[in-house]
């Protein structure tokens, strides 16, 4: 009990219990509809982590939730809400391919020139929206909303020029080959890689039938560096008290403006990273023409709320958003179960990290029976003595 | 003139679902709670309105069904915000998440898995029939939302003005502790005002399912409810402000539609950016720093004054 | 104490606990009727409390409350408005952006049929209010354009249009100018005998021997039991309060200023309106003195604060620290030239309250490179250098270096203030309303710290609505009076009804 108690005082239990009401939601909706929960949710885990190919293909479609989810968490720490993740991702993927496509430099080279084009498109963005933000003072939120469609446009009218357009498509040119990021790209397309694949079944279902690339590593380590630059830096300190008080922030001597506008490269920049590595490591490598938001932005904002805004947290918030998505097209094609399941679990499990005091009120409650049961026993002990 | 006509026509079409949201937006920000969830609010309304206009073959039936649903789901949000003090923001962004979901999982439980509607009944059309059918006035040719959207104004900024409610919601918004200090119940007035948000915003949806189309399709609802949210932004929270504002992107949408028409010399990509450039533009040379109720995404907790 | 119908108010008993806390230990309070009682305590004494809990915000534990003799339960404000009482926050519950009938007749309105509100009628009935009163309140008014003083006459209306007879006020005084506490005394005087009851809670003693009839007194949510007034002093009441003799007087030897350290010279600041607040301003102060700047709020005191600081514009003038100019360069600037500022509002301007209290403690000199190599913020440095002023600076409760700000009280807030303040040896030391909001206690030690910088040397400046702690610890007065210093004075040349008369913008320079 005692354990239990601290337990639930602890932030992490926050998420955990949100993610067990996300289930159990779900698993109400699909009892109600007529289908078996536990043989959904038993597909759910199958699809997800049932073969080495499905557990690789979470963690490749993890990676760019992973970052434009430290890019909101970032930004909300900071006091920022970046709802424009899905088109820095989108200017990532774009100046990533212009670049990739018009350079051809040995890989040691165009794999960090492309990236980091990528990643500064997505920067500069930001940085306009946090401009627009610290100058003008109109809320980044519907900055960033406008700049979400503009850049799916200017996306849609890259792929339309002559220069990048890809004929018969509707695609944009591919990047040039030296700009992929998959692991061992070459070797496993040799005769020898071939042939040392057959002999290894499990490696050869990784890296054959997926696009597995370093993409995640990368990921991790933005992660792990944007929790070191909020926490540990002077940048960082700066960051956090212009977001949490900027009038006393402006009096003790820190640029808020200036904080507003770095925040928002920083984050942006980390939304382009994610666009530029999708790019290099994962086919088709290029930009299609887009109808609508793909969502990478917005799932990133889902990916912080579950991670309770620590950067370090979107880790396995990303790996569990990407595992229930992944698995849940599973569900829908063996068991007919529409893949929406996955979306309504999802809202669920955001909704209640969204009421923080959840846990801890539990565990007040857990304390108060626990002590109230202890004095009746000692009421008890009292009264046979 | 033709052109001029099938402007305003277009416009008043497009801002109609942006008219419901926003003014939703506005009473709910008005009491203290932002909304960002006026989206998927949106979504569930479009659904619903189709649904039960699939089954009823009732419009009105629908559009009143549809402002229920909103209703339903902007409860959740009250929930969270108002009663347990809840994020705002991460409140709704979770009920941008679930909406959706819902929305297409009971259309393929409908519809035998497909994820959009049949076509359904619309609502009446008013003008451009009768004598107007054969001038240039019947590009006017707009449903009857447009009207009660309008009318929602004028209601709203009577209450929200003229009357005591009015005088009480303001109050909440601005300065909630003085509010209950004078026995009005802060926590029941923004109930109210952000399930009154639902139903105006489940209002949008149904003006796009059973107005603007005649079916729910997962792309109906794609992002009215956040332009909605800026036309709030940019009207000052005021309702006549508000609606202005949609009326103002709803024409640089038009002008898109028009502009796009026949041969033209500008992509069609960059010409669909135009609305949102123009509204960054906007906001830049007009707005600037407009000021939010002050109370507005701040819970209120008695006792913390 | 026997219950009558000669009391307006009795409660006998009141307990009230927050979790494990006992704000209230069995309190007694009883209030004749036509009379002014004042209820002494410090802050956090549970004086606030409860009268919270006799309009029905919070619910006691025990006890028993009455009024004129009857046992009443009060369990919501709306109760308490229809027993009569009625209730002036310290932090007025005012709509800014309201205008002053509007915000009185709140949640009372005046209306047509179907609630459409009548506000012609609504202006009629507050305007016969005011003129019955003697208020000077203009009912179409909006309360951001009015003086702080109108403010809290609008509060007591509102209480009027709903029919008070007992009226709480809660620290009245605390945020008003000499004047204004004269005028609220004259109302006071005026409801007492129209009838009404008035209960003030105070700290401040000169205010209490002034108005009040009767003073109970209360110390850690224990009752001190209650004084006739006119049979007690100042010093009885404050060894009462605080439960030790504490010295009103603040002890200090003379100053010996050295060269000047800090020089306005002809600075004029205009607000974000583009009104002047400050004009052709002129001001020393020598490294080892205190001016004290003694004036009304809203005379130009924090514009010229933030024009110092940078944060504001100087259209004209020039500001010298040590011989070198300032104005408009950045508060970056400013702070690196030796200057450190104690802000008016520690919450707004002083503190980052979701970090923890180290964090604060480094908040204007996080960039030195002590605290960390580079870009980065070496976080044992930073305990390090907080545990020492937690120690020296007695910032209680010890060991709250890694502690969130927010959880400290508002005198060890303010403690952390100044600590980083003075240990970051200024040469200039700003120090703006620097124990607003403070007990006794806490108050004595800032000015004991203020003086103790000064005898190091430091210019110190001192801009504090509080006009007797400008008296007190300066070494020099000046009175401001609409952006522009309209006299200068060696303290204890000076008396305060000459500097009230200046402050007003009376008398001759």
């Amino acid at each position: 009990m005692n354990v239990l108690i601290k337990f639930l005082k602890r932030p992490v239990a926050s998420s955990l219990l949100a993610i067990l009401l996300g289930f159990a939601v779900a698993a109400a909706i699909l009892a109600t509809t007529g289908f078996n929960p536990f043989e959904t949710f038993g597909t759910l885990f199958y699809g997800a982590l049932g073969k080495p190919k499905y557990i690789t293909n979470v963690i490749i479609k993890a990676t760019p939730i992973l970052l434009t989810g430290v890019s909101v968490a970032f930004a909300f720490q900071t006091g920022l809400f970046n709802r424009g993740g899905e088109g820095q991702y989108v200017r990532g993927t774009s100046c990533a391919t212009i670049v990739g496509v018009t350079c051809n430099f040995p890989a040691p080279i165009q794999i960090p020139l492309v990236v980091l084009s990528g990643a500064l498109g997505g920067a500069l963005l930001g940085a306009l929206v946090g401009f627009l933000k610290a100058h003008f003072g109109i809320h980044e939120v519907i900055t960033s909303i406008m700049t979400n469609w503009i850049m799916l446009y200017l996306c849609n009218f890259v792929v339309s020029t002559e220069a990048f357009h890809k004929p018969n498509s509707n695609t944009a040119l591919t990047v040039n080959p030296s700009s992929y990021t998959m692991v061992l790209p070459q070797w496993k397309m040799s005769d020898e890689g071939i042939d040392y694949l057959l002999k290894v079944p499990w490696l050869r279902d990784i890296l054959l039938k997926t696009d597995l690339n370093f993409g995640f590593v990368v990921a991790i380590f933005v992660a792990v560096l944007a929790g070191i630059l909020l926490t540990r830096t002077k940048l960082g300190y700066e960051l956090r008290a212009v977001g949490f008080n900027p009038e006393a922030a402006r009096f003790t001597g820190i640029g808020v403006k200036r904080s507003v506008v770095t925040c928002m490269l920083i984050s942006g920049g980390i939304c382009g990273l994610a666009g530029a590595l999708n790019i290099t490591g994962i086919s088709p490598h290029t930009i299609t023409t887009l109808a609508s938001q793909e969502g990478y932005g917005f799932n990133g904002l889902s990916v912080a709320f579950i991670a309770g805004c620590s950067t370090v947290g979107c880790i396995p918030a990303s790996l569990l958003f990407s595992g229930l998505t992944y698995g849940g097209m599973t569900v829908q094609q063996m068991m007919g179960v529409p893949s929406e399941i996955i979306n309504i679990m999802i809202g669920v499990i955001v909704f209640f990290t969204a009421l923080p005091a959840m846990a801890p009120k539990i565990a007040t409650w857990l304390e108060r029976r626990k002590k109230a049961r202890q004095s009746i026993d000692t009421d008890a002990n009292a009264g046979e003595a | 003139m033709d052109k001029v006509v099938l402007l305003l026509g277009i416009t008043l079409m497009y801002s109609t679902p942006l008219v419901f949201g926003a003014l939703g937006g506005v009473i709910s920000e008005r009491s203290g709670v932002t909304n960002i969830g006026i989206e998927g609010m949106m979504v569930i309304g479009a659904i619903t309105a189709a649904t039960t206009s699939y089954f009823t073959g009732n419009p009105w039936l629908a559009f009143l069904a549809a402002g229920a649903a909103g209703a339903v789901v902007a409860l959740l949000h009250a929930v969270a915000s108002v009663s347990f003090a809840a994020d705002q923001t991460v409140s709704g962004v979770a009920i941008n998440l679930l909406a959706p979901g819902i929305a297409l999982f009971s259309c393929r439980r409908f519809f035998d898995g497909g994820a959009t509607t049949p076509i359904v009944t619309k609502l009446p059309k008013v003008f451009g029939d009768g004598w107007m059918a054969d001038t240039p006035w019947a590009n006017l040719n707009v449903n009857v939302s447009t009207l009660i959207a309008f009318l929602a104004c004028v209601i709203m900024w009577f209450v929200l003005y003229k009357t005591k409610w009015g005088l009480r919601v303001r109050a909440v918004g601005e300065h909630p502790a003085a509010a209950d200090t004078l026995g009005i119940d802060v926590y029941k007035t923004r109930y109210v005002c952000v399930l009154v948000s639902g139903v105006l915003a489940g209002f949008g949806g149904a003006s796009v399912t059973i107005g603007i189309i005649s079916q729910f399709t997962p792309t109906a609802i794609a992002g009215q409810g956040f332009i909605a949210l800026a036309a709030v932004i940019f009207g000052k929270w005021t309702p006549f402000g508000t609606y202005g504002a949609c009326l103002l992107f709803g024409a640089t949408q038009a002008l898109t539609i028009i502009l796009g028409g026949g041969q033209s010399i500008i992509p069609s990509s960059i010409l669909a950016m135009l609305p949102y450039v123009m509204t960054i533009i906007v906001l830049v040379l007009f707005v600037g720093r407009s000021v939010a109720p002050k109370a507005d995404g701040v819970p209120y907790i008695k006792g913390s004054r | 104490m026997e219950v009558s119908s000669e009391y307006a108010v009795q409660m006998h008993g009141i307990v009230k606990r927050f979790g494990a806390f006992t704000a209230l230990d069995h309190i007694d309070l009883d209030v004749r009727k036509q009379t002014v009682h004042a209820i002494l305590g410090e802050n956090g004494a549970g004086k606030t409390t409860l009268m919270n809990i006799l309009y029905g915000l919070y619910k006691a534990d025990e006890g028993k409350t009455y009024l004129y003799g009857e046992e009443v339960g009060i369990s919501n404000p709306t109760e308490a408005i229809r027993h009569g009482i009625g209730m002036v926050h310290q932090h007025f519950m005012l709509v800014e952006n309201f205008t002053v009938t509007e915000n009185i007749i709140l949640g009372d309105e005046v209306c047509g049929t179907a609630g459409v509100l009548d506000m012609g009628r609504a202006r009629k009935e507050v305007t016969k209010l005011v003129e019955e009163y003697g208020f000077e309140v203009d009912p179409d008014a909006r309360i951001q354009d009015i003086s702080v003083g109108m403010q809290q006459r609008v509060e007591i209306l509102k209480a009027l249009y709903r029919g008070a007879e007992i009226l709480i006020l809660d620290e009245p005084t605390a945020v008003l100018t000499p004047q204004e506490i004269d005028k609220l005394m004259e109302i006071m005087d005026g409801l007492v005998s129209k009838g009404k009851t008035i209960i003030i809670i105070t700290h401040k003693l000169k205010e209490i021997m002034r108005s009040a009839h009767e003073c109970s007194i209360v110390r850690r949510g224990k009752y001190m039991g209650t004084v006739d007034v006119a049979q007690s002093s100042e010093n009885d009441l404050a060894a009462r309060m605080v439960g030790r003799n504490v010295n009103l007087k603040v002890e200090k030897a003379p100053a010996h200023p050295k060269d000047v350290c800090l020089s306005i010279k002809g600075l004029t600041v205009r607000d974000e309106r583009g009104i002047e607040q400050v004009r052709d301003l002129n001001l020393n102060v020598r490294a080892g003195e205190i001016v004290g700047i003694a004036g009304i709020d809203g005379n130009g005191q924090s514009e010229l604060v933030d024009a110092i600081m940078s944060l504001a514009k100087a259209r004209a003038g020039t500001i010298e620290v040590k011989g070198v100019e300032v104005q408009n360069t950045s508060p970056r600037k400013v702070i690196d030239s030796g200057v450190a500022t104690i802000p008016s509002d520690r919450h707004r301007w002083g503190l980052v309250l979701p970090m923890i209290v180290s964090e604060n403690a480094v908040l204007e000199h996080h960039g030195d490179e002590v605290y960390g190599k580079g870009i980065m913020l070496d976080y044992d440095k930073l305990r390090a250098y907080t545990e020492e002023l937690v120690s020296q600076f007695d910032i209680r409760p010890a060991g709250c270096e890694e502690e969130r700000i927010s959880g400290l009280s508002g005198g060890n807030q303010q403690k952390v203030i100044i600590a980083r303040s003075v240990t970051h040896a200024p040469d200039v030391l700003i120090a703006f309303q620097p124990t607003r909001g403070l007990d006794v206690g806490a108050i004595e030690f800032v000015h004991k710290t203020l003086i103790a910088e000064r005898d190091r040397g430091v210019a110190i400046l001192l801009i504090s609505y509080e006009l007797d702690e400008v008296m007190d610890v300066s070494d020099k007065i000046a009175v401001i009076y609409h952006g522009q210093i309209v006299g200068e004075f060696e303290q204890g040349t000076v008396g305060e009804d000459e500097l009230g008369l200046l402050m007003a913008g009376g008398g001759s320079q």
